[in-house]
């Protein structure tokens, strides 16, 4: 293979942010990434916040790139047409001695340059927020606080990155990195070489084995896990902000929070676990999250639950801290490490510096703006859309009018867009991330077999190699007659 | 709209509720009644229902689902009435004008002068239990693998583990021995079997396929595809007992752990619906509390055989005609119907003092296995009807054909389960 | 054996004296000591299955048209399996005519095209 400008290490929001960002320039640019789609790791289960940045240390890159995230979220959502809502963050105190600690916070906020931040009290606060439960005394309002979808977000920016020329390989773990004459050479699992001038490294919690093979400056990834439960969309409208609980000495509990798509997201919890695959939820940490969400929500109600899912957070344990820029001993190799919470705020600012650092370490000239491409694959969803629109789409093609995932109002035209499009789904996971089919109360349940048709046809493979997720993750071990025999007529 | 439609009868859902309820309108009269289908063909769930056991009330013979569909849908087309598939409501709206979509007309309005809801349930997946675990390929609802391996012909695994032991998870620990799946064990949280005695006996008892009561599973295991579970017993509380625990290599696990009838459309129409049935309040004639809009099959309240759902859905289809056709003799006052002890979802919630109908039906489900028991209706102290019943459980709903006029005398009445040395 | 009469779910103790007279103890009720016998004598199933189809990946369903003897299941399944059904079928028709010596066809329960 030819040798790449730059190759980004890791397809997550991160990664992906970065590799748009230096689609503006004059580059070839290469994504390897371990899994089989964009946002298969922490990228795909977080929170969905929008942070507005009053949490971070002063001073940290935390703070900084939260701050500068948030202020350009709402430009970058609209370029890529991904939803974005800015819904108010709120953090509710319990009791009289966690006061002093929402005062910090709005300290900390005000000197991280966090706008219109407030304090009201129990009064204004139950106006706002009326299931809040009766022992929540007073709030930190953030009016910049927002919501958006994790997953859209990191693949419409991979769909412009490709549109701007950016090549993504997928199901490559980078496990050597060794430094050549011009830059450096990055060995996956299957055996492949790949050479690049320059490396960014954005493979979250693979970030420090990776620095540790360059740089004499070691850092250890601590896998932090995050457990959620997901609410119908029956119960929107129970909270228009995201509600978080002021630290105390119960923790820092969890948050309640409205997503875009219209469901009730609860978690996480926070747990270090050994391993960065350790993606299960456990009873422990499911019952942990529902005692700490009911002191938000009294009477939550988990029997309209739809799913529990986890999240790794990648966190380094040294510094508490985004590892941004290049390494100092290792010239061309550039870190993006440790980006834990707040890093789907800071993705678009973190991968426009990283770009701007990287391109001038390359010398490399920025793209006219006529030579870029705002193309982000975009197709219309029949779930969004007007009876008035909706008669036009099934006139130009009927698979629009062709529903599969019925509760989530997910048309054939889309799955199969889905698929086509250039950073394209290969899975039922790749499919339901893209579109939502599958997402909703059923989770699969009647549009599961049609979405394995579809994907059969369209990848051309058999059906019962259709996986979940890639690997190993077939939904059907095979078939219950053998196609061969039965053509031949027995 | 371009695709304005008129009709008299409008049939949301072409399974057997849907089906029947059309025939039903079309013999009372209505020469406009049609039904919306989402799926390619009618016929509904039963098509995937290819065990026998169908139609013992209704035909005195045993039929497979496909066969009992089929007669409903032969009587459909004997009686020349439009079924369009592949047509999906997307909204009703409580004047009932019905807006579909589908691929060969687009978008239709339908203004109906009646409406009668057939789109029957849903099964409650993995996350409404939110078992913990990882999330990996091989974890179905027993009815979506029903589907694969009856209608696409694929094999959803080969180890399986059944969590619940409803009917459906029953009848599939037989479809998958029989092809050449190893079903490892039946787990159920309750101390007793939702499922009917006779699919306990010949789909686990005949394969030698252990029910475990009082056990559900606390743990998946596997990354991309199943590797395991964890089953663990329960206590009075149905929470697992520390130390009880029990794995099984398996990759698969199918769930048969309720099912939840279907009403988001309902809900758009305005529907009341009861929180015990997940389903419409409906009278005895099957109107919903939208005047025009009547429910019946899973969609009104989940049955355990598909004859009681033909039954309740020509009443529903005779009465959505008698409403459309204004011949419809509203009654001026009616009986509430309570669930009393041991008595869950009675179906209908209020019957009215007076009606068409000489007799009115009435269902409900046992709250609890009772035996040597009694059940009754009762205005107050005034006992109305009762039965004996050797055994009362929850997997077997009882029906019954009253006389309206026993309920003519009371504002409300209770159904209840009276049973020796169980307090109420 | 479990009585499947109803959802009692009687203990059935059989026992075949010497004289051939078969005894049912343990039934509730007059239902019980027939399934019981029945099941003693010459326990009987119906069989519902899965027949392939020439030229199409969706199978047909198919059962035996009546009951058959318990032990003959496996056999049976194996005869329809090794059966591939010519479309189109409707249902009744008779795919295998006497499936394993039982005297028993194996009929379609649906329809293909």
């Amino acid at each position: 293979m030819a040798i790449q400008d730059v190759i980004i290490v890791g397809a997550g929001v991160v990664g992906c942010s970065i590799a748009r960002s230096l689609s503006r320039y004059k580059l070839d640019v290469l994504v390897l990434e371990a899994g089989e789609d964009v946002a298969s790791g922490a990228s795909k289960a977080n929170s969905a916040i929008v942070h507005a940045g009053f949490d971070a240390e002063p001073g940290s890159n935390k703070a900084k790139y939260n701050v500068a995230g948030n202020a350009i979220f709402e430009e970058t959502c609209r370029e890529l047409h991904v939803p974005f809502i800015r819904n108010t963050s709120l953090v509710v105190a319990f009791a009289e001695e966690e006061l002093p600690n929402l005062r910090k916070l709005l300290d900390r906020g005000i000197q991280n340059g966090v706008p219109d931040l407030r304090i009201i009290g129990q009064e204004e606060l139950r106006a706002l927020e009326p299931n809040v439960s009766d022992e929540a005394i007073a709030a930190l309002v953030a009016p910049t606080g927002g919501i958006c979808c994790p997953y859209d977000l990191t693949f419409r920016t991979a769909e412009n990155a490709a549109a701007n020329g950016v090549a993504f390989r997928f199901d490559q773990r980078v496990e050597k990195v060794e430094k050549t004459d011009g830059g450096w050479a990055l060995v996956t699992q299957t055996g492949e070489r790949f050479e690049a001038r320059a490396v960014v490294n954005a493979a979250g919690c693979g970030s420090a084995m990776l620095n540790n093979q360059v740089s004499a400056t070691k850092y250890t990834i601590q896998p932090r896990r995050g457990e959620y439960v997901m609410l119908d969309k029956s119960e929107k409208g129970c909270f228009k902000a995201t509600m978080f609980q002021c630290p105390g000495p119960m923790g820092k509990g969890v948050l309640v929070s409205p997503t875009v798509d219209g469901t009730i997201i609860v978690g996480p919890t926070s747990e270090d676990i050994d391993s960065a695959e350790a993606t299960e939820t456990t009873a422990f940490g499911l019952d942990k999250m529902r005692r700490l969400s009911t002191r938000i929500w009294k009477k939550i109600p988990f029997r309209s639950a739809i799913t529990t899912f986890s999240g790794i957070r990648a966190h380094e344990p040294s510094k508490h801290d985004f590892v941004l820029g290049e390494a100092a001993d290792a010239p061309g190799f550039f870190n993006a490490l440790g980006v834990e919470s707040p890093g789907l705020t800071s993705a678009p600012a973190i991968g426009r510096d990283m770009a701007k650092w990287v391109a001038e370490k390359l010398g490399a000239e920025a793209k006219a703006a006529s030579e870029i491409s705002d193309d982000v694959s975009l197709w219309p969803r029949i779930r969004e859309a007007t009876p008035e629109q909706l008669a036009g789409l099934v006139k130009k093609d009927a698979a629009f009018g062709r529903v599969i995932c019925r509760c989530e109002t997910v048309s054939e035209a889309e799955i199969r867009a889905s698929i086509r499009c250039r950073v394209g789904a290969k899975s039922i996971d790749g499919v339901k991330r893209r579109t939502r089919a599958g997402m909703g109360r059923c989770q699969g349940g009647f549009c599961s077999p049609r979405v394995i048709e579809i994907l059969s046809q369209e990848l051309g493979i058999p059906p019962e190699a259709v996986t979940k997720c890639g690997g190993n993750s077939r939904l059907c071990v095979g078939k219950l007659f053998d196609s061969e025999n039965l053509s031949e007529g027995k | 709209m371009e695709n304005d439609v008129n009709v008299d009868v409008l049939v949301v859902g072409a399974g057997p509720a849907g089906l029947a309820a059309a025939v039903a309108a079309r013999k009372a009269g209505c020469r406009d009644v049609r039904i919306l289908e989402r799926d390619d063909a009618p016929g509904g769930i039963l098509q995937q229902c290819i065990h026998n056991g169908f139609g013992l009330h209704r035909f005195k013979e045993e039929l497979t689902g496909p066969e009992y569909a089929q007669r409903f849908i032969d009587a459909v087309e004997e009686e020349k009435i439009p079924v369009q598939c592949r047509t999906m409501v997307l909204d009703i709206s409580p004047d009932r004008v019905v807006t579909a979509m589908s691929p060969e007309y687009g978008i239709q309005q339908f203004k109906a002068k009646a409406v009668v809801l057939a789109m029957g349930c849903r099964e409650r997946p993995r996350g409404a239990l939110m078992i913990p675990g990882t999330r990996p390929a091989g974890v179905y609802t027993a009815g979506t693998a029903q589907r694969l391996v009856n209608m696409e012909g694929l094999m959803p695994g080969k180890r399986v583990v059944i969590l619940g032991s409803g009917d459906i998870g029953l009848i599939m620990a037989r479809r998958m021995t029989f092809e050449g799946a190893k079903v490892l064990a039946c787990v159920e949280i309750m101390p007793y079997s939702s499922g009917l005695k006779r699919n306990i006996v010949q789909c686990l008892d005949d394969y030698g396929i252990p029910l475990l009561l009082n056990h559900t599973v606390v743990d998946i295991q596997g990354r991309e595809r199943v590797e395991g579970v964890t089953v663990a017993k329960v206590d009075e509380k149905r929470q697992p007992v520390p130390g009880s625990e029990i794995h099984y290599d398996c990759d698969t696990l199918l769930l048969s752990v309720g099912l939840l009838p279907e009403n988001e459309l309902s809900k758009t129409a305005g529907v009341k619906l009861s929180p015990v049935t997940s389903g419409a309040v409906v009278d005895d004639t099957m109107q919903t509390s939208v005047p025009g809009v009547f429910a019946c099959g899973n969609v009104l309240h989940v049955h355990d055989l598909v004859d009681f759902v033909s039954q309740e859905s020509e009443e529903a289809g005779r009465a959505a005609w008698a409403y459309a056709s204004g011949s419809s003799k509203t009654a001026e006052s009616y009986t509430a119907v309570l669930d009393g002890f041991g008595v869950r979802g009675c179906v209908p919630q209020k019957i009215g003092k007076t009606g068409a109908d000489d007799k009115v039906a009435v269902s409900f489900r046992p709250g609890g296995v009772f035996r040597d028991a009694e059940w009754r209706i009762r205005d107050g102290e005034n006992v109305l009807f009762k039965r004996k019943g050797r055994i009362l459980t929850p997997g077997e709903s009882i029906h019954v054909e009253l006389p309206r006029k026993l309920f003519a005398e009371s504002e409300s009445v209770t159904v209840e389960v009276v049973q020796e040395g169980v307090s109420k | 054996m479990t009585c499947i009469g109803c959802p009692m779910g009687c203990q059935l103790d059989v026992t075949k004296e010497a004289d051939g007279t078969i005894t049912v103890k343990g039934a509730g009720c007059g239902r019980g000591v027939i399934y019981g016998k029945q099941e003693a004598v010459a326990p009987q199933r119906m069989v519902t299955a899965l027949m392939p189809v020439k030229g199409r990946s969706r199978p047909l369903s198919v059962k035996t048209a009546t009951a058959v003897p318990k032990e003959k299941i496996g056999d049976v399944l194996a005869a329809i399996a090794a059966k591939c059904a010519d479309a189109p079928v409707k249902i009744g028709d008779v795919l295998i005519a006497d499936v394993c010596g039982t005297g028993v066809s194996i009929v379609a329960t649906s329809n293909a095209r």
